[in-house]
């Protein structure tokens, strides 16, 4: 995959995800997570190859398909790109409601979730007045509102304290059991060592699978 | 400090900001587009009302030139034509018109001429027609020729035909500005749509990785801007109207003038403007957003 005549950013990859599976990301900066990140959930398009999804081939889906599959996608943007006019609630709900749910189904998921990832005090606050952490939590709450069969996160603890992250990634590992596969780039070292959950390394645009580290700790 | 929320009672926001800088532009320019609109409908409707009302009067008349033969006086002449034409169907009066007023008649073209009696000035006869058979002129002319009398009818159909052909041209001419000023205000509400979507771009982009449809992201500037044109044209409508009503009282009974005799129920023109305006505006944000939508992916 390249972006326009620029250079390879990743080449010969050849990975499959088992549903239900846990992978960690890593990788240095610049070696590919996003992208590879960006072709699993539609937002590129591979320049050789193809991507399979949902057991389709995503050159032959028509452009019309890809919105219903986006909707069985969670995504933590490593920018967040939140809707800053809207507010915490209403970003959080965005996905249910472009699913076409009716507000009365979800309303008390929406604000339990919220109050999960510790935002039960901020549900009507409009991103610009949220601290970093606190748009990242929600970022994450609007990723997982919907159960998605596939979650997949970048760099999800990047702003937020130890504890809230390793609560975060109790809250991916509860999805998990759930059926939902779950993919997460991060830099996290100590979060991948105390997980016990398999990586997968990128560098100069290749992937290594490497196998789960021995658990530390007590993290679940 | 954030207010108390109550998640039970919540509600979904607009999807798109409800304020934007660029909506006082637009709502002036649709506006005073959507004021010209109203005012040429009110001025076309008027003109056809001038126009049927001259030829509702010119149809309902004729006038009949007699020329005297060897011997018989103008004024005989005239009033036995009179006579014939007064017992044809179809003619309710038939009226000799006194020679004074056929002098009243050439002296604009002739000037203060002192003996005028003594020009051969042919004599008029009035005919008014009945409204629902009315006589055509080859029956008038018949009943004259039955009655030897030398005379030209004259059933105004010339003018008839140019007073026709003038309404018509009003009408085709109001019809032309009328789609201009939409076609303007769609063009006006698409470049809206243009800026409004790069602005905005962060949020089609949120709500395509959402799985938002492209059909329901356009939907949304659909219903924004066709909101905003309803209330432009709301706004254009009423100055419009208050112009006309203007008009109609500074011009008394007869209108503006009596050549453009605007009525009341003439301001009802403006009614349809916002929902014109509205649905203008939908049909044109909706093709450029579906447009730009597409080519965002």
């Amino acid at each position: 995959m390249r972006y326009g005549r620029g250079p390879d950013i990743l080449t010969n990859l050849n990975l499959s995800l088992a549903p239900g599976s846990f992978h960690f990301v890593t990788g240095p900066s610049g070696a590919g997570k996003t992208s590879l990140l960006k072709l699993i959930y539609l937002a590129a398009k591979p320049s050789k190859g193809h991507v399979h999804l949902f057991g389709r081939d995503m050159a032959q889906a028509p452009a019309s398909a890809r919105p219903k599959l986006r909707r069985r996608i969670g995504v933590v943007f490593q920018d967040l790109v939140l809707l800053e006019h809207l507010s915490a609630f209403d970003n959080t709900a965005l996905p249910l409601r472009i699913a076409g749910r009716k507000p009365a189904d979800y309303r008390t998921d929406v604000a339990e979730l919220l109050s999960w990832v510790g935002l039960g005090q901020r549900m009507n606050a409009m991103p610009p007045t949220l601290a970093g952490g606190e748009r990242q939590r929600l970022a994450i709450a609007r990723a997982v509102v919907n159960r998605p069969e596939i979650l997949l996160a970048d760099e999800p603890t990047g702003n937020v304290d130890h504890e809230m992250a390793l609560r975060i990634f109790r809250l991916f590992v509860e999805l998990n059991r759930l059926g939902t596969t779950v993919l997460i780039a991060t830099h996290d070292q100590d979060l991948i060592a105390r997980s016990g959950r398999p990586v997968l390394h990128l560098e100069n645009g290749r992937i290594t699978a490497r196998p789960a580290p021995a658990l530390q700790g007590n993290l679940l | 400090m954030s207010e108390p929320f109550d998640a039970t009672r919540w509600q979904p926001a607009p999807l798109l900001p409800e304020k934007d800088a660029r909506d006082g532009a637009l709502i002036f320019v649709v506006a005073v587009l959507c004021f010209m609109a109203c005012l040429t409908a009110m001025g076309v409707i008027a003109a056809n009302r001038a126009a049927h009302a001259w030829t509702g009067q010119l149809i309902g008349e004729a006038t009949v030139i007699v020329r005297p033969r060897g011997g018989e006086t103008p004024d005989a002449a005239a009033a036995r034509a009179a006579e014939a034409l007064s017992a044809t169907p179809g003619v309710t009066e038939a009226r000799a018109l006194e020679p004074a007023k056929a002098y009243d008649l050439i002296r604009p073209w002739l000037g203060d001429v002192s003996d005028i009696e003594d020009l051969p000035v042919p004599r008029l006869v009035a005919v008014t027609l009945d409204a629902k058979a009315p006589a055509d002129a080859p029956k008038l002319r018949a009943a004259l020729i039955a009655q030897n009398v030398d005379a030209t009818v004259d059933d105004h159909s010339l003018w008839i035909k140019d007073i026709r052909r003038a309404g018509r041209l009003v009408g085709g001419v109001g019809a032309g500005v009328f789609l201009l000023i939409a076609a303007a205000a769609a063009a006006v509400v698409a470049f809206a749509t243009r800026a409004g979507l790069a602005a905005r771009r962060d949020v089609v982009e949120v709500l395509h990785l959402a799985g938002a449809e492209d059909g329901f992201i356009a939907r949304l500037f659909q219903v924004r801007f066709a909101r905003v044109a309803g209330q432009a044209g709301l706004i254009g409508a009423i100055m419009a109207a208050a112009l006309g009503a203007g008009l109609r009282v500074a011009g008394g009974g007869g209108g503006l003038t009596p050549a453009l005799p605007l009525a009341w129920s003439d301001l009802l023109a403006v009614v349809p403007c916002p929902l014109l305006a509205a649905l203008v505006a939908a049909g044109a944000a909706q093709f450029t957003a579906m447009k730009l939508i597409r080519d965002m992916q």
